[in-house]
Parts: structure tokens; C-alpha cells; sequence
């Protein structure tokens, strides 16, 4: 069954064979030669001098630290963005009010503004020089250079993915069964659970995956607030960058190893829910 | 009964050694340093902890962070706590003393201008020497192929560049327009001009450009080691000295109450055994008599021309001569 059949029987539309063959290679190819394999051959690298040594990389206590790091990292992005993309959703779909559209535009900025420049408003805020320094200093309280501005710069370039995936689900749903549950009695909470929530569980879903995955693998802003500090402010990407900057080629491909196979991980997890919930939907 | 008037009293002396600070807790070290030097602090970290230990005063974990030494610095200054920073130029120390985190005069504070090991300048030619590369003359000959990275960007190449320099203004009876003239031969036999110096080690190591890398003699070491065989070092009959020095960051250690901690640390970079750990890390062991244990792969008949030699009048002279925007480079490089 090829996409030719469809135009066959409908008559109305016969795609150009030419075009389709060139099209699928060139984008098989590209997909190859961009994505595939990069990817086999950091893979291929990591396992090259055998399980033992891939497993010597990996143990290293720098390493292990770095990974639970990133772990600690990733949960508190995914959790404030959830809390976060909920709240805004609802805001920017149930009210009406002066400055929605200023709102739009804030949570998309994460996307535009270069991560550099994410890390260095931490820095300049927070930082020694910062204006909050000295409110910071007095109660004792570290922010970059440690592990809060690691949570703040990963939360920061995350932003946008829970919010972004929320908001047409909400504003395609209408408030007709939300306006229905209040009549009948119920409260703000309980509408939100038993009515809101159900309908978008699945894209909540769907933009927590892809949000975890981008903080896993948050480099740019995380390098500018980190200072760097071996098993202590190094995630796993900061640790990866390094082993390689110093001639540890072997153990860098290994640890990108961990990141690669948590990545694929995550996708095979959207795809479950995709199908999953395109099954519900139907 | 008089059991649990032991545990209770027991308990009360416990208390009393807390309060008396006598009970060690681990304590925490932060030392800031400078990419290349991630192997020898990892030595020197274990020998300073046992000897630590080994008087009594309990066990430390010495916390690393590598990166490029301004950068570094900047980190330092930005809220970074050091305790202390062991950075490739004075320059940068300077630079968190203007901040007010050093006080004034640290250069003073320990041996050789804090400076407790120092490097240089070498050749790093490939096996057999196929070029015959002995002297900085010959890296201006035709048909040799120089890696070094970019003056404008590298704190490294900047030292590769002032060598050059050095050498010409002795060859030439100190005639600038002649070692301009010279030094621009050089550069226009630079193959590849790497943003770095691992880049540059990259190229000439990793991907067989150029016949001959300008290097710091401690990284031709490693890249010696990593590739036995395939390589040869050449050590100039004249280059300059490196002088990375190491201080004590006052406000920090005064906030985190390590001053004590970060004095013994730095000092004992000059004992024998830290010494020796610098030498066999490819730094050159400042102490005179520990050097020549390590005269094997030290020259240690090279003649050493120094950042603060009239010729060059110490890094801002230098910087703001050479390497600002329109400075001599610009000009040898625009030509």
C-alpha cells in the first residue's frame, strides 16, 4: 500500500512517483546521516573497549554524582513547569483579563533567548556583583555556583513545554463541561479534577516526557551558573564536556552513552502515550 | 544504674568535644583552577589529605574546578567561593584582587612570586624530527608547517607568540621592526590557527596537521604519553617562562573559616613531596634541587626569558602592545 493507492481510488490527487521516491530517500538519508548515525556510532564508541570499561566510566563516583545531579535537576524542572504550564494554561483559557497576551509571549521567551544569556541573568542577578546578592548573603543562602541556580537555569529554558502543550487542548475544549460541573454544585478543585484534568492527562503527559527530556540534557545555561565544581555542580552533560575537553574520550562517549539511551527511553515512552491515548480518544 | 550514669556522662564528655570543637567534622576544600592541570591537583589532593591527616587534624576533601583561567577567575569574582585559585597567569589572580577577594601584595605572601612550579614553551615534531626543527629560526623556514592556536583568543598562544618574540629580539640585537618581520614569518606558516589550545592539540595529535606544535611542555608530555612513539619533543635553546601562580582567596576562606586549612594547602605545594608530585605532572618543581631529579625530560640548560623582562614590561604591557585590538598581532596577521 503505497501513498499512490489513495490517489488512485480518489482520482482527485496522483502524487508524482519521481518526487516521492527522491523525497523518502532524501529524508531517510538526511534522518541517516544527521540523527542514526551520530548516535550508533557514540554508542559504538562507549561500548568499544568492552562492558568492563564502559562500567569503570559509569561507576566513577564524579560520574555518579553528576547523574544524580541531573536526576535532581531534571525532577524539580518537570515539577515547578508542571505546577507552572496548570496554572497558566487555566489562566490564559478560563479568564479573560488585561495582559493575557503579555503572558503568551513571556512563557514563549525561553525559546527565543539563547541559553547563555539565560545563565548570565542568573549570574548578574544572583551573582557577587548581583543586586540580591546582599539580601542572599545575609540569610546565608547560595544560589549560582551551587545547586539551586543548576534547578533555576534547567527551569528557566523549560518553561514553554508544558504551557505550550496545554493551552490549545484547554482552549479546544471550551468551558461548556466545566461551566456544567460549577452549576451542578461543584467546587473550583473539584471541577479542575474531576472535569479539566481528565481531558488533558494526556497531553500533561505528553509535555512532561518531552520536558524531561529537555532538562536532562540542559547544557548552555547549567555551564554558565555552575562554576564547575567537580561533584557538586557538575551534571551529567557539564561532566561529559569535560572528560572530553581532557583527553578522556573513552569514558565522555560513555557517559553521552547514559544520556543517548535515556533519551531513546523517553521517546519510546511518548510513543506509548500516543498510542495509548489516541486509542482512549477513539 | 551505674550504667546509665556511665552513658549519660559518657554522653556529656561527647557534648563537651563538640562544643570544643575538638570532634573533626570532614572539611572542604574549593580549589579553582586552570584547564591543563586537572591530573596533577588530583595527585596532589590525595598527598595533601594524608599528610592533613597525618597531623592530626582530620580528613579533607579537596573540591576541583578546571576551566579556562580567565573564565575561571571571573567565576571567582561572579561568587564562586574558592578557597583558594591556582590560575595559569598572574593576571587573572590580579583580577580578583581588583574585585577585593585577594588583598593586595598576595604575590608576596608565599616563595617565587606564589609561583610554586612554572612551565615553558616546546616543540612538540613528529618522529624522527623530518623537518630538523632544532630553534625558533627554523619555524619561519619555508615549507614548515606551525599549530598554534589564535594570540587573540588563547592565553597559551600568547606565550607561543612572546617566545618568539623573545628569541628574534636576542637574534636580531633588539631591532622590533626586524622581529616583527620575523615573527610573521612564523605566522604565515601556521597551517591552522585553533581557537585554543586543545583544539590545536587536536589538530596537530588527532588529525596529523603541521609538522610542529608550539606547545606548553607540560601538554607535549601528555601528548607524548598518550601516543608513545609517534611523537618527539624539542626544547629550544631559548624560550619563556610560564609562571602559574596560586593564592588564597582572603574573603571566602574568612567566610568559611578555612584559612588555616587553605594556608597549609598552597604551602605545602612546596614542600618536597608536592614538589616532586608538580615535577612528575611535567611542571618544572620551582625548588632548584628537586628540578634536577627530574633533569631527564627537563632541559634544564634552557635559557628562560620571563614576562617581567624589560623587553616585554609584565603582562598588561604586553597585552596592550601585542594582542589589543590594532596591537602588533593584528597588524602581523592582517599584512
Amino acid at each position: 500500500m503505497g501513498a499512490g493507492t489513495r490517489g488512485a481510488s480518489g482520482g482527485a490527487w496522483r502524487p508524482n512517483p519521481v518526487a516521492r521516491t527522491v523525497l523518502i530517500v532524501l529524508s531517510l538519508a538526511f534522518a541517516f546521516l544527521m540523527l542514526v548515525m551520530p548516535l550508533l556510532v557514540v554508542v559504538s564508541q562507549a561500548f568499544g573497549a568492552g562492558w568492563e570499561a564502559f562500567w569503570r566510566a559509569v561507576s566513577d563516583s564524579f560520574t555518579v554524582k553528576a547523574a544524580k545531579l541531573t536526576a535532581i535537576t531534571t525532577v524539580t524542572a518537570v515539577a515547578a513547569n508542571t505546577a507552572f504550564g496548570l496554572a497558566a494554561a487555566w489562566a490564559l483559557t478560563r479568564y479573560r483579563y488585561r495582559g493575557q497576551g503579555l503572558l503568551t509571549t513571556v512563557i514563549d521567551l525561553p525559546f527565543a533567548i539563547s541559553p547563555i544569556i539565560a545563565g548570565l541573568i542568573f549570574i548578574l542577578t544572583y551573582g557577587r556583583l548581583g543586586w540580591a546578592y546582599p539580601f542572599l548573603e545575609a540569610h546565608g543562602l547560595k544560589i549560582v555556583f551551587a545547586v539551586p541556580g543548576l534547578v533555576m537555569a534547567t527551569v528557566f529554558v523549560t518553561i514553554p513545554f508544558v504551557a505550550r502543550e496545554l493551552i490549545p487542548v484547554l482552549a479546544a475544549r471550551g468551558t461548556d463541561e466545566e461551566q456544567a460541573a460549577v452549576l451542578m454544585g461543584a467546587g473550583f478543585l473539584r471541577t479542575f479534577a474531576l472535569v479539566t484534568l481528565p481531558h488533558v492527562k494526556w497531553a500533561l503527559v505528553y509535555s512532561v516526557i518531552l520536558c524531561a527530556a529537555r532538562a536532562m540534557g540542559e547544557f548552555g545555561a547549567v555551564s554558565v551558573v555552575s562554576g564547575h565544581l567537580r561533584g557538586k555542580t557538575n551534571t551529567l552533560p557539564l561532566h561529559i564536556e569535560i572528560l572530553y575537553n581532557e583527553h578522556h574520550y573513552r569514558e565522555a562517549f560513555a557517559v553521552s552513552a547514559i544520556l543517548v539511551i535515556a533519551s531513546v527511553l523517553v521517546l519510546a515512552a511518548r510513543s506509548v502515550v500516543e498510542t495509548v491515548s489516541r486509542r482512549e480518544v477513539r | 544504674m551505674s550504667r546509665r550514669v556511665a552513658m549519660v556522662l559518657a554522653l556529656l564528655f561527647l557534648f563537651g568535644q563538640v562544643a570544643a570543637g575538638r570532634v573533626l567534622a570532614d572539611q572542604e576544600l574549593t580549589n579553582v583552577s586552570y584547564d591543563p592541570t586537572r591530573e596533577l591537583y588530583e595527585a596532589y589532593n590525595e598527598a595533601f589529605a594524608r599528610h592533613w591527616a597525618g597531623l592530626g587534624k582530620g580528613d579533607v576533601t579537596v573540591v576541583q574546578s578546571h576551566g579556562g583561567s580567565a573564565k575561571q577567575a571571573r567565576s571567582v569574582i561572579e561568587g564562586n567561593e574558592a578557597d583558594v585559585v591556582t590560575l595559569a597567569r598572574a593576571i587573572d589572580v590580579t583580577a580578583i584582587e581588583e574585585a577585593g577577594l585577594i588583598g593586595k601584595g598576595w604575590q608576596g605572601r608565599l616563595a617565587r612570586n606564589s609561583c610554586p612550579y612554572t612551565s615553558t614553551i616546546v616543540f612538540l615534531v613528529r618522529k624522527g624530527n623530518p623537518k630538523g626543527i632544532r630553534d625558533w629560526g627554523d619555524l619561519a623556514r619555508e615549507g614548515v608547517g606551525v599549530i598554534t592556536p589564535n594570540p587573540k583568543t588563547s592565553g597559551g598562544a600568547r606565550w607561543n607568540y612572546l617566545a618568539a618574540w623573545a628569541w628574534a629580539d636576542a637574534q636580531y640585537g633588539h631591532d622590533d621592526a626586524r622581529n616583527e618581520e620575523f615573527v610573521k614569518k612564523v605566522f604565515d606558516n601556521v597551517l591552522v590557527l585553533d581557537s585554543g589550545a586543545r583544539g590545536s592539540t587536536n589538530t596537530f595529535v588527532q588529525n596529523g596537521q603541521g609538522d610542529v606544535l608550539l606547545a606548553w611542555e607540560n601538554e607535549a608530555y601528555l601528548s607524548l604519553a598518550e601516543r608513545p612513539g609517534e611523537f618527539e619533543i624539542v626544547t629550544p635553546p631559548t624560550s619563556i617562562l610560564a609562571e602559574p601562580p596560586v593564592a588564597l582567596v582572603d574573603s571566602y576562606v574568612d567566610k568559611k573559616g578555612t584559612r588555616e586549612l587553605a594556608t597549609a594547602y598552597l604551602e605545602y605545594l612546596y614542600s618536597d613531596e608536592g614538589q616532586r608530585i608538580a615535577g612528575s605532572h611535567y611542571y618544572r618543581p620551582g625548588n632548584p634541587e628537586i628540578i634536577k631529579e627530574f633533569s631527564g625530560y627537563f632541559d634544564l640548560s634552557l635559557k628562560l626569558v620571563t614576562i617581567d623582562d624589560p623587553l616585554f614590561g609584565g603582562w598588561e604591557a604586553a597585552q596592550s602592545r601585542h594582542f589589543s585590538d590594532g596591537g602588533v598581532f593584528d597588524r602581523i596577521y592582517s599584512r
